[in-house]
Order: C-alpha cells, then structure tokens, then sequence
C-alpha cells in the first residue's frame, strides 16, 4: 500500500455520512498498513503467527521507514550544515525536512524540535541543562533555570525511571528536593494532591502525558495550570503519547516534551526533545562540541542558536530521516483514526481482566487510556506468565517495565503489559486472551 | 516435549510451589555466616541467601569447612524459585570446596544452550539441578535460574570461606 491511497482511504472512510466523525481502521485499511510491516510475516517458537504485543517497549517498523533511511544512504549521504556539494545540500534538506515533518506531527515550530539520541537523553538535556544555568552557564538569560537549595522539583509516581532518575541527580546536584504526586487505586496520577504539592518552592514539574504501565492518559491541562500558577517549568514525557494518539504540543502548552524515535515507527537511535522557543533561547548546551558553535577561540566560544546549539557531534541523519518519514506515515494515515482504532483495542484488551485470576492494573475503563494494559496473574509469576504466552507466539512484556516505584505503589514487583499499535489487530488480542486463558491451568493454580 | 515443558519439568514445578529452605534461620552459636542480596533488575526478583559454614570433621579426621544450613528469603518467577529450593537441598550438609564445584557446574550447564553436559558424572552432581537444562534454552531465563546461585556464592565470600578467586 502508498501511503497516498492509505490516506486517500481514511478521507474516503470518514466522509461516509454514516460514519462518526473519527472512525478506526476498516479491515481493508488495517490488512493495508499490516502489509507495510515486514516483520509481522515471520513466525516464532516453531512456525506459530507472530502475535506482537509489546509495541509500548518498541513498535515495528513499517517499509516507507526503512525504506527512507535506506534511500538516505544509497543516494544522499553527505555531512549535513557543511559541505558545498551537492550531496551535502541534498543530505541537509533531507534532514532539516525530517525535523519539520516532526514539528507538523506535534504542534511545534520546527525550531522547537532538537534531535537527541531517544526521549532519555531529551529529558536529561533539560536536566543538565538546568544544572549548567546553575552553575551560571547562560548568562542572565539562563538564570530563570537556576536551582537552589530547597527548591522543588515535582515529578509523580507512575513515571518511568526515565522521567525519575536524571530529576534525583539534577536535585543531588543542585540541593533541590524531589517531590511527587501520587497514584490512585485505578492508576491515575492523583492530579488534586497538585493543589498542594506544586507550591512556589516547585521550579520543574516533569509527568508522564501516558503511563507505559496503566495507558492512563493525564489530565495534562490540570498541570499545566497549576505550574503556571507557580512559575514552574514542565516537562512532559510524550513517548507513549506521539504514537498513539494525535497531541499538540503548543495546544498542551508545556514547556519542554520528549519522545522517542523508535516507539512511533521510527528507528532506534533518535528521539526528540521539544522546548518552548523563548526557553530552548535561554538554555545553556550541555553536550560541547563541533556543529553547536559560531566562533570558536583558544579561549572561548560562541553558541548557535536552537535547535543546533543542542545538537554537537554528528547527528544520527539517517534515523532522523527515517523518523521524518515515520511521522508522515502516521499523519497520512490519521492520528484521528490510529487513535479510534486503538482505543478499540484498548477495550478488547481490558476484557482479559474478566478470565479468573487476571487482575488489571491501571484503569479498567477503556477511556482516558491507552491500549497499553498491565496485568497480574493470580499465584503466577508475570515472567512465567510471559513464557506461556511466547510459547504460543505471543509478546508481551514483562517485568516492571522501568516503573519500579509504580509497581511498588500497588505491592507488585512485576506485571505482564500488553500493548498495542497502529497494525494490531483484534485477532492478536484474542491470541492473547486464548494463551493466557491456559496459563493458571499449566502452573496447576486453577 | 515441548520446549515450555522441557522448561518447566515438574521438578521445577514441585519445588516452585513448595520451596525449601525459605525463611531465614539465625547462625547457630559457633558457626559462620555469610549472607548475600541479589537482584535481577530485569524483572524485579530478589533473594536474601544466608549460608552457614562450620568445620566438621572429615572421614581422616581432618577439619572440612562444611556448609551446614542454606535459608533464603525471597521473591520471583517460578525458575528462581525452583533453583534456590533445589540448591537448598543440594548443596546443604556438604563441604565447601564441593558445592563451589558444583555451582561451576550449573552454570556450565546454563551455558549449554539446552543441549545438556553431556557428561554422566557432572550431571549425576547436579541431581535434580538438571531439572534446569531446558531453561538453558531461553536465554532471557538463565539468570532467573543462577540468582540463588550467585547469591551462595557471594555469600560464601562473605563467610570468608570461598576457596576460587572469582568474585560472585
């Protein structure tokens, strides 16, 4: 399938007077976008269908992707922002056109998008980069992201270690104080302890968008006000957002978002880190080097302007490419759409919580989630859990999914996680429920 | 057999449900302990293994350090659970220097990818440790089934009795 006709079909599926206004996949479109996914042809564990159902870990890779970053290396590799040839002008628009297919994709100017190694790295630029204005990097202009002592920074419990980590190191190193919000029974970032817990001491306020354990969708608007309402900076963590369901980063009004290449299609190796222009102005470098530069002395150097100030070194142009073509991928299909049909399988997946002994952890409600759905298995482990359902072709994750305070939260130390993207189907979700339906009977707790 | 099957051998399965040697045992007076905490971050499984170690007197007459006692605390999949009851009752009563060979040889045999020692003498030590051959396989598995086995070890070095040079 061209990703025209497949997008041609979405606006052909959503002008039929019958339908809602954002219907899911047809079955035709579905099998379409399968087709573009090489990898979902192989089998596993002895010639069964390969049921993948771990796409919240990382997503399948459809051919317009490979096929970019491929094309990229066979007729435009060059260094980029250099060169005057025409390989190296060809290489540059490629590159610099990704980055704008990428702000289209979230609501950004394309200045406010700098390429970093995966959402990781995005969310520990903004740390250090924090730390350094603290340290007096930045001049005046960076001095709004100095930390002190007995400053604040808020975070919650359902993040992923990702979005905990480089937060308890910017507080070690500065002597601020990390603080968060809690999480209800159903999963659900408790946004009212905000009220009390985001005060005038809170300089970062750093959530998830989309728990990559329960799927719950944050009431991102709720914070957003309330940092405001105190002047601090927030910082979104968009991976399980971008790919699944349409965000608007500008409409969202956070400050700094970060999200990962390879869970929205792309490949492994980029990921992006979204600032607020005013504030991606004022914030020092952290990673030093060539490309980042205008003058350099023996004894001193001048800074580009973002995006480029972030991004020293060569940068993964082929990835970023690929990425690029990833987001148009999406966007032809509709994020509309990938969302309706996803949401789909967010209901059929919760039904999984109705076979004895699974309990679902995160929201029960197929509304306000993700169709990513942790679950335990009563007397089973989710490692043996996982192994069962390999042996009949079926991936999923297990463990704690780089959410060990969350899994703490609910007396657990791992989950089984399901989860699903733009080329599940409900059959995979019915493999899903069949395999797992056996487990309890093969550990003889049942 | 299926693979899932060669993996979870019902010896497995028994020891799962009833582990051996849960529940740490304070060191009886005169003899020494060493204690281990391990983790697999993968997946969150933990152990707390506490050796105890006394000298006991060998068919000669000599002194052989002995490992006297074996408890552990812990939680995790059924392949860590298994193993650590397994190494419980093999390596309890036994002297030092022989469960040190021992662990040597399970983790050959988890290097084997499934295909065993083919050695009758090496699996005749391990016992129901073979039971394990078929983890081997599952390359994500193998440290599930080594986590009580690196937590004996460490804590033999914390006994102060490991004879190898090999940290745990």
């Amino acid at each position: 399938m061209t990703t025209t006709a497949d997008a041609s079909a979405v606006q052909a599926a959503q002008l039929q007077p019958h339908c809602p206004t954002y219907t899911a996949l047809s079955p035709r479109e579905l099998a379409a976008v399968r087709a573009d996914f090489p990898i979902l042809e192989r089998t596993v564990r002895g010639g069964r269908r390969l049921v993948y159902l771990d796409s919240a870990a990382t997503s399948q890779k459809p051919n317009p992707v490979l096929d970019a970053e491929q094309d990229f290396y066979e007729k435009r590799n060059a260094a980029v922002h250099r060169g005057a040839h025409q390989l190296a002008e060809e290489a540059t628009e490629a590159f610099e056109d990704a980055r704008a297919s990428i702000a289209r994709f979230v609501g950004a100017d394309v200045g406010e998008i700098v390429w970093t190694s995966g959402a990781t790295a995005a969310i520990n630029l903004v740390a250090y980069g924090l730390s350094n204005a603290t340290l007096g990097r930045g001049g005046d202009a960076a001095r709004r992201f100095a930390l002190a002592p007995g400053d604040e920074i808020v975070i919650t419990e359902a993040e992923h270690h990702a979005n905990i980590v480089p937060w308890q190191e910017l507080a070690a190193r500065t002597g601020a104080v990390v603080r968060w919000l809690g999480v209800d029974d159903d999963g659900r970032i408790r946004v009212d302890e905000a009220a009390d817990v985001v005060t005038e001491r809170t300089r970062v306020l750093a959530f998830t968008h989309a728990s990559n354990v329960t799927g719950a969708i944050t009431p991102v608007a709720r914070l957003v006000a309330r940092a405001r309402e105190v002047g601090a900076l927030t910082v979104l963590d968009a991976c399980q957002s971008v790919p699944n369901i349409p965000v608007d980063l500008h409409a969202l009004g956070v400050d700094f978002a970060a999200f990962s290449g390879h869970k929205m299609l792309g490949p492994t190796g980029v990921g992006v880190l979204y600032g607020r222009r005013e504030l991606l102005e004022a914030l020092p470098p952290v990673t030093t080097g060539g490309s980042m530069i205008e003058v350099v002395t023996m004894t001193e150097t001048t800074y580009m302007p973002p995006p480029q100030r972030f991004e020293a070194g060569t940068q993964m142009v082929a990835q970023a490419v690929a990425l690029g073509a990833a987001a148009t991928y999406l966007s032809d299909l509709g994020m509309d759409a990938v969302a309706a049909h996803e949401r789909e399988l967010a209901a059929d997946l919760l039904g999984v919580g109705d076979l004895p002994g699974v309990r679902i952890i995160g929201p029960s409600e197929a509304t306000d989630r993700l169709a990513v759905v942790s679950f335990v298995v009563d007397g089973v482990h989710a490692h043996d859990v996982g192994q069962v359902l390999d042996d009949a072709g079926v991936a999923v994750r297990v463990g704690h999914h780089c959410a060990q305070p969350l899994h703490r939260r609910f007396g657990i130390a791992a989950t089984a996680r399901a989860s699903a993207s733009v080329y599940t189907t409900a059959d995979d979700v019915a493999a899903l429920r069949e395999s797992l339906a056996g487990v309890r009977t093969f550990f003889s707790v049942a | 057999m299926s693979s899932l099957e060669q993996m979870y051998q019902q010896v497995i399965l028994d020891h799962a449900k009833a582990p051996q040697g849960k529940g740490l045992v304070e060191t009886a007076a005169g003899h020494v302990a060493g204690e281990s905490h391990q983790v697999n971050p993968t997946c969150g499984d933990e152990v707390t293994l506490r050796v105890e170690v006394a000298d006991v007197a060998g068919a000669d007459g000599s002194s052989v350090p002995t490992v006297t006692g074996v408890s552990w605390e812990g939680q995790g999949c059924s392949i860590s659970q298994a193993s650590i009851s397994v190494l419980h009752d093999l390596v309890s009563g036994r002297p030092v220097i022989e469960v040190e060979r021992t662990g040597e040889v399970f983790r050959e045999l988890m290097g084997s990818r499934g295909k065993g020692l083919d050695d009758a003498d090496a699996e005749e030590e391990l016992g129901d440790a073979v039971a394990f051959t078929g983890v081997a396989q599952y390359p994500a598995r193998i440290k599930c089934a080594l986590l009580g086995w690196a937590a004996l070890k460490d804590s033999l070095v914390t006994a102060g009795v490991m004879t190898t040079k090999e940290q745990a």
